[in-house]
């Protein structure tokens, strides 16, 4: 289980204190699939990178299974089980895709087979991809699919991942759906946190929650809050999201 | 006759367990410790100078040549000067390399002079490693000089290797290609402590159709020094790329000198430099996995310098 308790993250703007994330409160219970939506520069990535460590908060802590996390770093994060998928994933010059799923395990000697088996699960046809160099040869939807493959390999307890749909073209969002249908179907323990504005995400979670302006404005079951987004930039349905995401 | 510390050094340049199959020669304290022939590669010690002369026949096709070199006496200082005759049509690899133990207060330094007459259509694959250990105050210095000749049709592709533990290279490569020649080289270089490499590269690109392409990656750590100077010269109708990308870490330092010169129309000639530490967030990625910082550090390299 996640809580947040009053967490709050302020940045110097122009020589004043500017809040992104303003006391907020959430908690996150096993098991659960919780999308946060809202408007752009509302704080809901701020808020993810917070739950990983990337970012430090200025006020409030961070719980997980009860232990104060809000001091412990990345690594160690990492180590209690909480996975995060980057917005924008990160490229490396020589580093396989079989080497980040290596390190993602923490198994040294994980089997090519092994590996394939993470990236089949994300849409890739593994073989082909299995020792391809993570770097700017890869399509955004492919390094989008590896991104996420890096985070289902560690088994986490609670993953995150940051705006999925982010910078891809059409053909791969709906791939990319169908990855977050698969993983919605067969999570057993572990927490999802998605951002994003998806209403075919949002479509499939337990519980949403709208945060704008650093503030969480709503949040309950899919079935009380989907139908007041609908329409709104919370919940594009697909060929809107798709042009956004192909800069149209 | 090889004791454990050259069997070691031995590992390291030439992946070797054990004596090599097919033809070699290996050096060990400036003295011959083994060769063998074959039939359609010759090995001859030069009567002039110390080296010798490897004679690989035309057509000679999946064999392989191996001249590894290892000192393990402090103080060691040598020049030695090989020369390889690649026969016509031939299709062969060539692994040299140098290791250096020095555990005492003097320098040990191997100068190798390579020379390379490369010829119509044949096809060579050069593995050129470095290695330096030792607990000695003693420097290790390696100085190779290389000039390659290359006829036409001919096809070169070399890996030169030095991680760690030489203390000073300066490392001069020089290449001529004649008409539809192509030239490949990959350097990967990794400086540390107080250790300074310094690599020229000069091609000419003198025949229509002849190719270059010279890539360097490198890491400097600490307190180290490189320059990579890379120059490549179309003399005709030729396509040519060299590249620098280079990680810094510490206090280290890196001078990334590319340069090209078009003396013909149909010359076509790039040049890229990078210089920079560790991307923030490739770390930041390999922490949200579960390494430590140094140990994401450690991937990156390992991975960059693949």
């Amino acid at each position: 289980m996640l809580e947040l308790r009053n967490l709050s993250y302020e940045v110097a703007e122009e020589s004043q204190e500017k809040e992104i994330i303003s006391h907020v409160d959430l908690r996150v219970d096993d098991g659960r699939f919780v999308v946060i939506t809202g408007p752009n520069g509302g704080g809901k990535s701020t808020l993810a990178r917070l739950i990983a460590g990337i970012a430090a908060p200025s006020g409030g802590s961070i719980l997980l299974d009860g232990e104060d996390i809000t001091a412990l770093s990345i690594t160690e994060r990492a180590k209690r089980g909480i996975g995060y998928a980057f917005q924008q994933p990160v490229r490396f010059k020589g580093i396989e895709v079989y080497d980040l799923i290596r390190i993602a395990t923490g198994n040294r000697r994980l089997t090519i087979e092994d590996a394939c088996a993470y990236l089949s699960e994300v849409g890739l046809c593994a073989r082909e991809y299995i020792h391809r160099e993570v770097n700017a040869s890869l399509s955004g939807g492919e390094l989008k699919r590896i991104e996420i493959a890096t985070v289902l390999s560690r088994g986490s307890r609670l993953a995150v991942f940051d705006e999925p749909e982010a910078g891809i073209d059409l053909w791969s969002f709906q791939n990319l759906i169908r990855v977050f249908e698969h993983l919605r179907e067969r999570n057993s323990g572990g927490s999802i946190i998605v951002i994003s504005h998806q209403e075919r995400i949002l479509s499939i979670a337990d519980e949403i929650i709208v945060l704008a302006d650093g503030h969480i404005q709503r949040q309950g079951p899919r079935n009380e809050i989907l139908p007041t987004l609908l329409g709104t930039a919370a919940a594009t349905p697909d060929c809107r999201a798709a042009r956004e995401a192909m800069g149209e | 006759m090889i004791d454990e510390i050259q069997l070691r050094l031995l590992r390291e340049i030439a992946d070797l367990h054990g004596i090599p199959e097919g033809a070699y020669n290996i050096r060990a304290n400036g003295e011959m410790a083994g060769r063998a022939t074959t039939a359609n590669i010759d090995i001859v010690t030069k009567t002039d100078k110390s080296g010798i002369d490897i004679r690989i026949q035309p057509g000679t096709k999946g064999e392989s040549v191996h001249i590894p070199v290892v000192l393990s006496k402090t103080g060691l200082q040598e020049t030695v000067y090989n020369d390889f005759y690649i026969g016509a049509d031939s299709d062969v690899m060539i692994v040299a390399g140098c290791g250096i133990d020095n555990c005492g207060g003097q320098d040990s330094r191997h100068d190798g002079v390579h020379r390379f007459f490369v010829g119509p259509r044949a096809r060579v694959k050069y593995v050129e490693k470095h290695y330096g250990q030792g607990t000695g105050t003693g420097k290790r210095i390696l100085n190779p000089v290389t000039e390659v000749h290359m006829e036409e049709g001919s096809s070169m592709e070399m890996e030169m290797v030095q991680i760690r533990g030489v203390d000073s290279t300066v490392r001069t490569t020089t290449a001529e290609l004649a008409a539809d020649a192509h030239l490949v080289v990959r350097e990967r270089l990794l400086t540390h402590g107080e250790q300074r490499a310094e690599s020229v590269y000069v091609t000419l690109l003198n025949g229509a159709g002849a190719s270059a392409d010279v890539v360097s990656r490198s890491v400097a750590r600490d307190h180290s020094y490189q320059k990579f100077d890379s120059r490549i010269t179309g003399n005709a109708p030729c396509t040519g790329h060299t590249e620098c990308d280079g990680i810094i870490m510490d206090s280290a330092r890196i001078l990334a000198v590319p340069q090209l010169e078009a003396n013909d129309l149909d010359a076509s000639l790039i040049h890229e430099a990078a210089i920079g530490r560790i991307a923030g967030e490739q770390i930041i990625k390999l922490e949200t996995l579960g390494l430590t910082e140094e140990e994401a550090e450690e991937q990156i390299i390992n991975g960059f310098l693949k």
